[in-house]
């Protein structure tokens, strides 16, 4: 069956990309006068509305970013809400330019399907989460032998969960639900001793918990999750746009330039500034990219650097709170690593 | 000369008496429809004892302890959760739906042009209300108006892009405006085409008899998801790439292809119980086959079929909710997606979000449930003694 459905999807790439590849995305996009970007429906943090009906969330703001470095306005952008099921079909036929959809990079999403990803916006995983009044003195995954633990069926992390207590030698026993919703409630009941599921999607569900303080998630990541925004194969300028808006984001953070200082930072005097923001004198960055020499300092001035992004979203600005962890620059420790602009 | 055998004879009436005590007021009432045997009895002790428990908590939840009002999540949250309200507390967070009863309502219609939907809202009730009391006068001109003009206009109004209107895409749409909108054209497309199909299925005439069975039995063989999913999934991989349907019109069309089905076969069903006297005496009357249907026939069999006919609309009304599955977000979708609104995360939530869709949409399929009962009682005149 999903054999059939992949190959289904390749077919659909195929013919997708022989229809699509005769006028280059950027040029497109350029004559209706927006991005349409594809988001999840909703996702805690990630894309949501908010009360005002405006989009809100890190894969939303990305393509925010994404919209400034073209149109240098970020509120040209249109979102398309997509399910897990029509996404693929979504970017392949053309009905969105960028699909930002907390998608998991994958080899099958990268050759089969006939996507590029532009980079990791988010390293997410699948983790625990545990009740640390009910279970208290348990700091670590491997100590949650014998355990009960709330899963959604039929998603890969019933499969991760298995494949982590096994090759543990743990017992468990899974409390299999088929909605999220009645997952979360049954957790919060304490029909089970721990919670499974994304790290990022952990943290939302301990929001909903009724002492949301007493709510610990383990440090063990069990699975990797990639999260990325994914562009059509066959159209490099679009991809390498994407790709590095995505660095630029990561290089302004590095540098220090954000969304409150970005016009002062205009006059640095540091080479490495100056050719970020397209003030050196004869620059060709921005127009190489087909995009203006200022498209750095339109992103910033629309969303501002990753981390503001982060911390804005998912972060400490959020109610969600999540760490940055290894979502950090890599001069902190963390793995997002800007390419050099220059 | 007058004889008299009998001792005494009545002249005048017998007053009137009252009933016995034991058979009027509200203790006989209590005690005939409560208390009759000693199971009836327990039951009913057993039930009101349901309620005293019940109650309290649901009233205490949802109106006593609930939270009108607020900026954000914390508004409903308790101690233990960082929030104002007392430790332990639990109640509906109706602030929620107070912050996003605007996109429950008309989802992301922009809120400068929202006006158009209100009066396009005036424009149905001022149609509709004097359409559904039968004394109102005008009866043909207003039916005109709601069945043929009303659809035109309010697809100016809501969808714009011409005649000094600007153009606000259906993406846009959601809440009960995508419920309403969807259940609209199901009902008023799906009455005509279900009893033409209907018609057909019973037809004399092969091609017709053949297409009708065709269509309704394709039709109800398949379920509305797939046929939903099949235009959001496989569509897109056919046409030529730039080239797409709108998701609302997708919709559409496969609502009201499915209520067509649906509806013919309840509407068939009341043909079937229209005595074969009645269609002998309309043509012995010399009337051709639509004097003799739209006459005869029709009146009689839509009367009968009138509690299936508000079932299959009450049942659509529901329906609507699959547009989830095209990414299209009616009320109870725009309800669940605003629960991932990391600002409005709290334990009551969802919860309170849930309720309120629910509530939304007993009141309409409640109303169109009774409004079905009152019609049935005022058409049931063949029946009445």
């Amino acid at each position: 069956m999903k054999k059939i459905f992949t190959g289904v999807l390749a077919l659909g790439a195929l013919g997708a990309a022989a229809g699509v590849a005769s006028a280059g995305t950027l040029d497109d996009v350029k004559a209706k006068g927006f991005i349409q970007c594809g988001v999840n429906t909703s996702l805690s943090g990630f894309s949501a509305p908010d009360d005002k009906g405006e989009w809100k969330g890190l894969d939303v703001d990305f393509c925010r970013a994404v919209a400034a470095a073209v149109f240098g306005d970020g509120t040209k952008v249109k979102f398309t809400p997509l399910s897990a099921k029509d996404r693929f079909t979504a970017l392949q036929s053309g009905e969105v330019d960028i699909l930002s959809r907390n998608t998991t990079w994958t080899i099958n999403r990268d050759t089969a399907l006939g996507f590029n990803f532009a980079g990791v916006t988010y390293y997410d995983g699948q983790g625990f989460m545990i009740n640390s009044k009910k279970l208290p003195g348990i700091n670590s995954a491997l100590q949650l032998s014998g355990a009960s633990i709330c899963v959604q069926s039929g998603t890969t992390t019933e499969l991760n969960l298995a494949d982590y207590f096994s090759a543990n030698k743990m017992e468990y026993n899974p409390v299999v639900f088929e909605k999220f919703e009645e997952a979360n409630a049954a957790y919060d009941a304490g029909r089970c001793d721990a919670y499974t599921t994304d790290q990022s999607g952990l943290y939302s569900v301990r929001l909903q918990t009724s002492s949301p303080d007493d709510h610990v998630v383990l440090p063990e990541i069990i699975s990797k999750e990639p999260l990325g925004p994914a562009v059509r194969q066959g159209d490099d300028q679009w991809f390498d746009i994407v790709k590095w808006t995505y660095y630029a984001l990561l290089d302004t953070e590095e540098a220090g330039i954000t969304q409150a200082n970005v016009e002062e930072m205009k006059n640095s005097a540091n080479p490495d500034i100056k050719r970020m923001l397209g003030t050196e004198a004869e620059t060709k960055i921005g127009t190489d990219l087909g995009l203006g020499n200022d498209w750095v300092v339109n992103i910033i001035k629309a969303t501002g650097n990753y981390g503001e992004i982060f911390e804005r979203n998912v972060g400490s600005g959020s109610p969600l709170k999540i760490a940055r962890g290894i979502n950090a620059l890599w001069t902190k420790g963390g793995l997002q690593y800007g390419m050099p602009i220059r | 000369m007058q004889e008299h055998d009998i001792s005494w004879v009545r002249t005048e009436m017998a007053l009137a008496q009252s009933a016995p005590r034991s058979e009027v007021g509200p203790a006989a009432w209590l005690r005939q429809n409560l208390f009759s045997t000693p199971v009836n009895a327990a039951l009913t002790v057993l039930a009101l004892l349901f309620v005293a428990w019940l109650l309290p908590q649901v009233l205490n939840w949802a109106l006593f302890s609930a939270v009108w009002t607020g900026a954000d999540r914390t508004a409903c949250l308790n101690a233990e959760q960082g929030g104002p309200l007392p430790s332990g507390w639990s109640g509906a967070c109706w602030a929620f739906v107070g912050a996003k009863f605007g996109q429950f309502m008309v989802g992301r219609y922009p809120v400068d042009e929202r006006w158009r939907i209100y009066l396009t809202a005036v424009l149905f009730v001022v149609l509709l209300a004097p359409l559904l009391i039968p004394r109102a006068p005008f009866k043909r001109l207003n039916a005109i108006l709601f069945f043929a003009v009303f659809p035109f206009v309010a697809f100016w109004l809501l969808l714009g892009g011409f005649l000094g209107l600007s153009y606000v895409e259906t993406p846009l749409w959601g809440g009960l405006l995508v419920t309403l909108v969807i259940s609209y054209v199901g009902i008023v497309t799906s009455l005509p085409l279900g009893v033409l199909l209907a018609l057909g299925r019973r037809s004399k005439m092969p091609a017709v008899k053949l297409l009708s069975v065709v269509f309704i039995e394709t039709v109800r063989g398949v379920p509305l998801v797939v046929v939903l999913f099949m235009a959001s999934f496989m569509l897109p991989l056919f046409v030529p790439p730039g080239m797409s349907f709108d998701k609302l019109l997708r919709a559409l069309i496969g609502v009201a292809l499915f209520s067509s089905a649906y509806m013919a076969e309840v509407i068939r069903g009341g043909l079937q119980a229209i005595p074969k006297g009645q269609y002998e005496g309309a043509d012995s009357l010399g009337l051709g086959y639509w004097q003799k249907m739209g006459l005869i026939v029709m009146p009689q069999a839509l009367k009968l079929v009138i509690p299936g006919i508000v079932n299959t609309f009450i049942g659509m009304f529901k329906d609507t909710s699959l547009v989830l599955i095209i990414s299209m977000f009616d009320l109870l979708g725009i309800v669940k997606q605003n629960l991932a609104d990391s600002n409005w995360a709290t334990p009551q939530t969802a919860k309170s979000g849930l309720i309120f869709a629910a509530v939304v949409f007993w009141i309409f399929c409640f109303g169109m449930s009774r409004y079905s009962q009152y019609m049935e009682r005022r058409l049931d005149t063949g029946y009445r003694r």
